[in-house]
């Protein structure tokens, strides 16, 4: 087997057309950003899936732990008055 | 307040109760793991085998037009190899790891591929039949409880139904063509029909790896369902272009509302499944040499790329 250093893994994100987001589809590996673009297109795009291909290296991304989820999340499901619902309208009123 | 290794199993338990994927940071039980990279990488392995049998043909395609097809298939094959590789190293493997294992013949890959693709008809059953065995079992893969490996399912689903129909209108063509082509669509159908039931394992009672994996939801039907379900959709399109089934027990069972048929035969079953199909030598030795063969591509980008880099 090659003693080649293995590549890094990146992750790729795909806009379908203008005016979506770019939504995450998968990953591979590639030597640099460039070549994972390449690869990208050949891979996740075959069928014009996308308008548009992002790749960033999957070392780059931080990520929130879902076991933390007590400590990081819960400040925020004691605020309900941030949601419209919480507020009452008069009878008259149906809509807002 | 700490978790204890208890709560841990329970909230894995939870989530599988509950139709929730798991992903790859939680807490999932080891044999949980092992079981998925097992599956899933032996998923990827076939179908990175499976481009062989179909390349055979690629020089040989009978029209520019079919070879533009096949090649377009062979590379969506390589790219499902990718989808899956990728799923299964979200389990702390490594790609290297997983083609090591293959080239030791530690890890398998679907023994269909260990059958030679001898006429052109055979690139014909192999999208209809093969591509459409699999795709019974992938759709019911779709909701497998692993996020990774269910999104690559997704994916895969997708594009596989391109190379369902592209085999099947081959078949098509050859049934309304002269005697000899359609004496070719029958000869392919006739080896390819039972080492594609086989595609779906043992029987449930004999699978070494099923009931926990049910259990787990890894697998969401049994390997005798889906065979049912291949069967009842494949013989009405048999039918439809006059090709026979060879299997003397095939009839539809009015009472059970599908058709029965005939025992696969084990003993070959087994045998290729432990090494000695027609070509499972000749698969690895040609998967090990194109690895080895593209050694100085990897060399070379790798060169490249820390050049690209002088301070790392």
């Amino acid at each position: 087997m090659s003693k080649t250093k293995p590549m890094p893994l990146f992750e790729v994100f795909v806009r379908s057309r203008r005016g979506l987001d770019h939504i995450h589809v998968g990953s591979l590996h590639a030597h640099d950003a460039e070549q994972a673009l390449e690869y990208a297109r050949d891979s996740y795009i075959r069928r014009g899936e996308g308008a548009s291909l992002w790749v960033v290296e999957s070392k780059h991304i931080t990520a929130s732990q879902e076991s933390d989820a007590a400590s990081f999340y819960d400040p925020m499901d004691d605020k309900p008055y941030r949601h419209a619902t919480y507020y009452t309208l008069p009878d008259a009123v149906d809509n807002m | 307040m700490q978790n204890t290794h208890t709560d841990f199993e329970t909230q894995f338990e939870r989530k599988i109760d509950a139709e929730e994927k798991i992903e790859p940071k939680d807490w999932m039980p080891e044999a949980y793991r092992k079981n998925l990279v097992r599956q899933i990488s032996q998923h990827a392995h076939s179908e990175v085998i499976g481009m062989q049998p179909e390349g055979n043909w690629l020089t040989r395609a009978p029209s520019l037009k079919r070879k533009c097809i096949l090649l377009a298939k062979i590379q969506d094959e390589g790219g499902h190899g990718l989808y899956l590789y990728s799923a299964a190293e979200t389990l702390g493997v490594t790609r290297e790891e997983l083609v090591e294992a293959l080239h030791e013949g530690r890890a398998k890959y679907a023994s269909i591929f260990n059958y030679p693709a001898v006429t052109w008809a055979d690139i014909g059953a192999i999208g209809w039949l093969v591509d459409g065995a699999a795709i019974v079992n992938q759709i019911s893969l779709q909701r497998t409880s692993y996020g990774p490996y269910a999104r690559a399912m997704v994916r895969i689903c997708k594009e596989e139904s391109f190379h369902q129909r592209q085999g099947y209108e081959i078949m098509v063509k050859l049934a309304e063509g002269n005697a000899a082509q359609k004496a070719m669509a029958q000869d392919a159908m006739e080896r390819w029909w039972w080492p594609s039931l086989m595609m779906f394992g043992p029987h449930d009672a004999e699978s070494a790896h099923s009931a926990q994996s049910m259990l787990w939801k890894i697998k969401r039907q049994s390997n005798d369902n889906l065979r049912q379900k291949f069967v009842d959709q494949t013989v009405p399109q048999a039918e439809a272009i006059g090709l026979t089934i060879p299997d003397k027990d095939l009839k539809w069972n009015e009472a059970r509302g599908h058709y029965d048929f005939g025992d696969i035969d084990w003993d070959e079953f087994n045998r290729v499944v432990s090494g000695n199909g027609p070509c499972n030598r000749q698969r690895l030795q040609h998967h090990v040499k194109a690895h080895e063969d593209g050694a100085w591509v990897r060399d070379a980008m790798s060169a490249y790329a820390a050049r690209q880099q002088p301070n790392a």
